[in-house]
């Protein structure tokens, strides 16, 4: 009992997180190219700030992978 | 480890087991042989692998920049200093577009934190078996081999950024300008306690928000070379090398997140007057 609510906790925790991030990093990569089609010359500036963007929106999925996968495979597992 | 049968729950926790040396708790000091002493050492243990792995990485770092600095000549660059001037350049780059004030120690910061972040992630591209099992040969038991993965190397650094962030705030904008901004930016004054809570979260939760993404990213990142290293010899680099490539990038990009976001506090705390 107390090791199937552990994988589920596992897993909710690694797609919860994983769907805000698609979302967010989706919203991210559509603005980047619109604003990398209006604006070519741009494109360098652009694409740094995305990394960065992208690096913070992309650390709370990766921590939610990091943990669950914790879970998973040393508590429960 | 080395022993026979493990299973894998116990092969993950074995991996990621500090090298704790710490004082017992009947008074005696030295290291722990096992996660549970590590435990009841409570607070006062050191992580010596961690500590140590620092350390080295730092030393080196110091030890080829300055070596580059000291052979640096206009006629005949060498690779190596091509390199090391790119790398510079390139933060430089970054301290101009992001910090608008006057502090000649903002850029050496900057490139500080970005190399010893990026050595100290390499490491996680080192094949997770190979050191811990050379410690395992050379009599010690655990070895944690990334001092990102352990939130104490991350939460040192990022302790650090907020003392500086504090220093520069008081030095650039006087004790009262700082206690001002502190409590009478968003409402006014009437609304002072609030105003206090607020800006009270926006500054405690540029530490710690800065230790646990590098933290987060370089455990997670771990767990999976671990994960991937239980499964059998022969199929593991089908998933570790596309992982490690990919790795590569959050190596790079923690690092440079890192480095760009203590550029952006400093310049916030060097900031007078909204």
């Amino acid at each position: 009992m107390e090791q199937s609510i552990l994988f589920l906790a596992g897993s909710i925790l690694m797609g919860l997180g994983a769907l805000g991030a698609a979302v967010g990093i989706g919203i991210l990569g559509a603005r980047f190219i619109e604003g990398a089609a209006r604006q070519p010359e741009l494109i360098p500036m652009l694409r740094t700030q995305m990394f960065i963007v992208m690096g913070l929106v992309d650390a709370v999925p990766m921590i939610a992978v990091g943990i669950s996968m914790y879970i998973l495979f040393a508590v429960a597992g | 480890m080395a022993s026979g049968e493990l299973t894998s729950g116990a092969y993950i926790k074995h991996h990621l087991q500090n090298l704790t040396y710490g004082k017992f708790p009947d008074g005696h000091w030295g290291f722990a042989e096992s996660a549970l002493e590590a435990k009841e050492m409570g607070f006062m243990a050191f992580h010596v692998d961690t500590l140590g792995f620092s350390f080295i990485l730092g030393a080196l770092f110091l030890f080829f920049f300055a070596r580059a600095a000291k052979r640096a000549s206009i006629d005949a660059p060498s690779g190596f200093q091509n390199f090391v001037e790119s790398i510079i350049d390139f933060i430089d780059e970054n301290v101009r577009g992001s910090f608008s004030g006057k502090n000649p120690m903002v850029a050496p910061l900057a490139l500080t934190t970005f190399i010893w972040i990026v050595l100290m992630n390499t490491m996680d591209l080192v094949p997770v078996d190979w050191l811990p099992s050379l410690a395992v040969v050379l009599g010690i038991d655990f070895l944690k081999v990334v001092p990102t993965t352990d939130p104490n190397a991350t939460f040192g650094m990022s302790i650090g950024i907020f003392i500086l962030i504090l220093y520069y705030s008081i030095k650039e904008k006087g004790l009262g300008g700082f206690v001002g901004e502190l409590t009478l930016h968003p409402f006014g004054k009437w609304m002072l306690p609030f105003n206090f809570f607020l800006e009270g979260v926006n500054l405690l939760a540029k530490p710690v928000s800065l230790a646990l993404r590098l933290f987060g990213n370089m455990y997670a990142g771990e767990m999976i070379f671990i994960l991937i290293a239980l499964l059998p010899f022969w199929i593991q680099w089908s998933l570790s090398l596309p992982w490690a490539i990919f790795h590569i990038l959050i190596v790079l990009l923690q690092a440079f997140i890192f480095m760009t976001l203590v550029i952006v506090y400093m310049d916030m705390a060097h900031q007078k007057e909204h």
